[in-house]
């Protein structure tokens, strides 16, 4: 994870995190939870129950007007054609380099209105890209930054939509994974209830004007009583994407990976014409460099950030992009760049790791 | 938070416990509840003589990774096996089964060196 000493943005639940004693870190220019009781209860709840993370600290462009389609799929690697009104598609948006400007989350209200949500850490950063995608394309359609008025709760586990059900008339079993719809809910009028998540155990992400952040918070807590529900910080959001194999935007993919070098072929799709697509095509075509893998140890230690992929001789092979001890499995993981001899399945690779050499082997994602 | 009397600490937030010329070390309770759950506890220098400030050894969190500093110079003449297999020991258990190492201490005049424990809880505002 990377920590952005000169923060000082608050989301609009930062009271609630002090009263409820969170160890506050900085993280992409904004004070966040990393936990409030402990990591492993804070997983384990969204594993087994249901937790509460506020990730208000992300980012929501609104995309409206006649090119807002021809906008949104120029910039996304996936097929934006494919996804109806009120259909949600991961994505990532290509740079003239090779590598990613950022993955996001699209919604699509109509082929007229999207709404784009980003990174905390590349809000400007994508901001500029797309205005310049926009302008140099001529697109007719406005963007809107509304990241600093929005919140957002992110439900997750087994018993997330029970605890949802009880705030909403909406019915939660209509909206199907990665699709999303917009109503009252929790005390709010106006809540956007999205089958999305970054855990892998279910559950449902609640968009919400900042003002009504503090009464959606309480009232989705009171209704997760009965689930034993638990509010939740970045390191077990960390640990249970990492488990499931999900990339992070600054760790396992940036502005230098391709896509294609990513495992995220399945985002990555040539039907329609998006910027620089001609790169990733060929290396969909012509094979790749290097390619990110999960990997779990043999040896005892765990693999951080950074340290070094060996092969059994010592020699270079690439770099852990993420890496923990896994909280469900009981054993250490991580994901890294290999070269692509050694990125099959039970491949023998080795992590240095304080100077020692520690074996490991690659493994599908998710982990198990 | 625990913070016995009869100990001494350091900045690193350890805790040294001095009998004589040896020195039993540990980190605070403090110490364990910034780290979070320990996963691992790496120590590999049984036998070695270290001087003081030197590391020692390291100590995984999920999250998190720290090296392990000597608080006073000796060797290294005995180290907790029982963390190999229950590194949460030093969670559950900081002051007693989450012991570290002991020192046979070549300078014993570099305990006064060391913080009582008003001076420990003055440096992380208890």
């Amino acid at each position: 994870m990377s920590t952005d000493l000169t923060a000082s943005k608050r989301t609009a639940l930062y009271n609630k995190h002090i009263e409820l004693g969170a160890k506050m870190v900085p993280f992409a220019g904004y004070d966040m939870p990393l936990q409030y009781t402990g990591l492993t209860p804070e997983h384990h709840a969204v594993r087994d129950s249901v937790g509460v993370f506020d990730v208000s600290h992300m980012g929501e462009f609104a995309v409206k007007g006649k090119d807002a389609e021809a906008l949104v799929a120029w910039i996304c690697s996936n097929n934006i054609s494919k996804v109806v009104d009120m259909q949600a598609q991961y994505n990532c948006m290509p740079n003239d380099e090779g590598g990613i400007v950022d993955d996001l989350i699209v919604y699509r209200w109509s082929a007229e209105e999207y709404t784009l949500v980003v990174n905390a850490s590349n809000i400007a950063k994508d901001w500029d890209w797309i205005m310049k995608q926009k302008d140099a394309k001529g697109f007719d359609c406005e963007l809107e930054d509304m990241s600093d008025d929005i919140s957002l709760m992110a439900v997750q586990g087994p018993n997330a939509a029970k605890v949802i059900q009880k705030l909403t008339d909406i019915d939660l079993d209509a909206i199907k994974f990665y699709h999303f719809d917009a109503g009252s809910c929790a005390g709010s009028e106006d809540v956007v209830i999205s089958n999305t998540g970054y855990t892998g155990s279910g559950g449902f992400e609640l968009y919400v004007w900042n003002k009504d952040a503090n009464m959606v918070w309480d009232n989705i807590m009171e209704a997760g009583k009965e689930f034993d529900i638990v509010p939740c910080g970045l390191a077990a959001r960390d640990t249970l994407r990492l488990e499931k194999g999900y990339c992070l935007y600054g760790n396992d993919i940036d502005d230098t990976t391709s896509p294609m070098e990513a495992g995220l072929g399945w985002i990555t799709k040539f039907a329609e014409p998006f910027n620089n697509q001609d790169y990733h095509k060929g290396l969909k075509e012509n094979g790749v460099n290097r390619k990110l893998v999960g990997f779990e140890m043999i040896d005892r230690g765990i693999p951080r950030q950074h340290y070094e992929l060996t092969d059994a001789e010592g020699n270079r092979i690439g770099e852990v992009t993420s890496g923990t001890q896994s909280p469900s499995l009981g054993k250490a993981i991580g994901m890294g760049y290999v070269k692509p001899e050694f990125a099959a399945l039970d491949s023998e690779i080795y992590v240095k790791v304080r100077n020692k050499n520690l074996k490991a082997k690659t493994t599908k994602l998710p982990f198990s | 938070m625990n913070f016995p009397e009869n100990l001494k600490y350091t900045k690193d937030h350890e805790w040294i416990s001095v009998e004589g010329d040896i020195a039993t070390v540990g980190v605070t309770e403090f110490a364990q509840g910034e780290l979070g759950d320990i996963v691992f506890v790496e120590i590999e220098t049984e036998g070695e003589s270290l001087d003081k400030d030197e590391v020692f050894g390291t100590i995984e969190a999920v999250k998190t990774v720290s090296d392990l500093f000597m608080p006073l110079s000796g060797e290294i003449i005995e180290i907790n096996s029982g963390l190999e297999d229950a590194p949460e020991s030093v969670n559950e258990s900081p002051y007693e089964n989450g012991w570290m190492i002991k020192i046979k201490l070549s300078n014993t005049s570099e305990v006064d060196d060391l913080m009582d424990v008003s001076a420990y809880k003055d440096l992380i505002g208890q």
